[in-house]
């Protein structure tokens, strides 16, 4: 059987969720066994949806002390769930959350595992799982030995498949330890899709000159529902916040959309980004090496070329 | 306090990445070897800090051939008390955490530091794995940790924005940009590591469980198409015919 961890924050699912979801359910199909969601907390809404994508049964762990998620606990109660349950695949989101669980499950559970994957496996000889290793600059294929093995899924890896209907959903009873991590603040940023799960990215670096030149960024974000993102001398000047900072020393994303103004495309910048499906640079200067990893070209002032594409995307969405 | 801080050797940001032809192994060839810069820059100067401030010690911990001593005599010249290698070539992070909670098992370390990540496999797999093997909390992507008595305060990474927490030592906690500067080793420290203790240990059995068995360069864009920065409507329009992204 293989199980999928749907994390919920604060009650709901994320797009990462759902395609967790899906990867499980295709896994399973490949090797003829069944695919079951799990999920945790008193304030999970809609469980039952997450048949939808693909699970056959969804267990809910309903206390309310998992609603913030801690891996010491998290790790003991999954794996107790996959004690009870027999499931010899255990899927994750690669997540903040993910990340810091699946090494701790994988040590519990004596599992070979293997982080961040991006394709379905490929179970023609053995259990092989690839990943992009050398912060983008490669794919490693890694072969699982073991007989539980537990995987944690890159955001946008697969497209969640709604082709399912929506199942049941049963509580499950495990023991759960007490925390020994306390949350005291959490400060995020609402309203935004958070930049590893974003379709789109519109991305900024040193050639805006100056924090309040953004104003141009975010009306082109806003007009196409994008994320925000940025190069590191950027979130090291304060211009922008640390969490919009992309490459290798930043977040690695895989949006399908990736538009870079005024950045020059230095190899630690492309580490992060160097995945995206479709890459559109903007920039003045020909020779900037950002253009030998673009799909799509611009060579302009940003500060005329990005207000028309923004006017050019308004006239393509209204009509 | 006691801190213990795993450093890894990975390929400088710069380094051309290539594999042998049949794709089984890296090739190191012409390759500039760094210390991993989360673990240098972020968790090790922090633990100094932390030690500078209050007192205690810092080890550095690495696992892997006797090529990585380059490695951690730059740790010890930044500033660490002393050292311990894991004489072993790792094939899997499992191997490597286990490696370094036998070793840290019966030494009651009040931190034990990892970087967020590696920049050659990118896993931040071993911090996770070292704190289940010992059975204490773990604090991944960690920016900013103030110690009062035994309890760290802890401002983390999560995704669009941060998190504050508060844990008692012992805990493994995960360092990202912002919980400190880089430092550069000055003459007298690179002096003084000379004689520093580095100390080297037989790795315990273990069985990997999960391997690399080939590997690959991603697939080569087609090349840019110039769009005329006149003519937003033609981007607007690739994008959404030929692209199909909007
Ligand atoms: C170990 C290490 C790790 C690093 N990690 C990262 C990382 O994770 N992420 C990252 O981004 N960087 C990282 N860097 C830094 C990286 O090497 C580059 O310095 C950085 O990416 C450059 O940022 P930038 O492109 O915004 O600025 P610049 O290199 O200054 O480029 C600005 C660009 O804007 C263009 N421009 C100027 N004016 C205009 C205009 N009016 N219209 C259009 N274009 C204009 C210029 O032609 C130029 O190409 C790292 C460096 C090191 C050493
Ligand atoms: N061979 C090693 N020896 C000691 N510490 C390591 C080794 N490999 C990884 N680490 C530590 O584990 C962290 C995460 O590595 P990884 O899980 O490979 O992303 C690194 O930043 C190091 O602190």
């Amino acid at each position: 059987m293989v199980l999928v961890f749907a994390e919920s924050p604060k009650g709901k699912f994320k797009k990462i969720a759902l395609e967790a979801v899906t990867y499980g359910k295709k896994t399973a199909e490949a090797l003829g066994t069944s695919c079951v969601a799990l999920t945790v907390g008193n304030n999970v809404e809609n469980a039952g949806q997450l048949g939808v994508y693909g699970a056959s049964k969804v267990y809910n762990i309903n206390d309310a002390s998992l609603n913030t998620l801690d891996s010491q606990v998290l790790t003991k109660v999954i794996a107790e769930a996959a004690a009870q349950l027999g499931a010899k695949i255990i899927i994750l989101s690669h997540t903040s959350t993910g990340k810091s669980l699946l090494g701790r499950l994988a040590v519990r559970l004596n599992a070979g595992s293997v982080p961040g994957v991006n394709a379905l496996p490929d179970l023609s000889g053995g259990f092989k799982v690839k990943k992009s290793v050398y912060s983008g600059k490669a794919v490693a294929t890694f072969q699982i030995k073991s007989d539980i093995k537990v995987l944690s899924l890159m955001g946008n890896a697969i497209r969640p498949d709604a082709s399912g209907s929506a199942v049941s959903v049963e509580n499950l009873s495990v023991n759960v330890p007490a925390a020994k991590v306390t949350v005291k603040e959490i400060k995020t940023v609402e309203g935004t899709v958070p930049l590893p799960e974003a379709e789109i990215v519109v991305s900024a670096g040193r050639g805006m000159k100056g924090p309040e030149n953004w104003g141009i960024i975010e009306e082109l974000a806003d007009v196409l529902g994008a994320t925000t993102a940025c190069s590191r001398p950027v979130a090291d000047a304060g211009w922008r916040p640390h969490h919009e900072h992309v490459g290798q020393t930043g977040i690695a994303i895989r949006p399908n959309l990736y538009i870079a103004v005024g950045i020059s495309g230095a190899i630690q910048h492309l580490a992060g980004v160097n995945n995206s499906k479709t890459i559109v640079v903007i920039n003045k200067d020909p020779e900037a090496p950002f253009f030998k990893a673009a799909d799509y070209g611009v060579v302009g002032d940003a500060f005329e070329v990005v207000p028309r594409l923004t006017a050019a995307l308004k006239q393509f969405k209204a009509g | 306090m006691k801190i213990l801080v795993c450093v890894s050797k990975t390929p400088d940001t710069t380094a051309k990445i290539s594999f042998s032809s049949d794709g089984s192994a890296f090739n190191s060839a012409g390759v500039q070897f760094i210390m991993n810069p989360y673990d240098e820059w972020y968790a090790l100067v922090r633990a100094l800090e932390l030690t500078e401030a209050d007192g205690g010690t810092v080890t550095i911990i690495n696992v892997g051939p006797a090529d990585n001593d380059q490695i951690i005599r730059k740790g010890l010249a930044i500033g660490a008390n002393d050292a311990v290698r894991v004489n072993a070539e790792p094939q899997s992070a499992m191997f490597i955490a286990k490696q370094i909670a036998d070793y840290a098992r019966a030494q009651n370390f009040d931190i034990i530091f990892t970087g967020k990540e590696s920049i050659d496999y990118n896993a931040s797999e071993v911090g996770a794995m070292i704190a289940e093997y010992l059975d204490v909390p773990f604090v991944s992507y960690g920016n900013k940790l103030e110690m009062s008595g035994n309890t760290a305060t802890i401002s983390r990474d999560v995704e669009g924005g941060s998190e504050v927490v508060e844990v008692a030592t012992p805990f493994v906690v995960s360092a990202s940009k912002g919980m400190a500067e880089q430092r550069i080793p000055n003459m007298r420290g690179i002096m003084m590591a000379k004689t520093k203790p580095l100390t080297v240990v037989e790795p315990t059995g273990f069985d990997d469980l999960a391997v690399a068995v080939h590997y690959q360069l991603p697939p080569e864009k087609g090349g840019v198409k110039l769009v005329d920065p006149e003519n937003m409507e033609e981007l607007v329009r690739l994008l959404h015919e030929d692209a199909k992204v909007i």
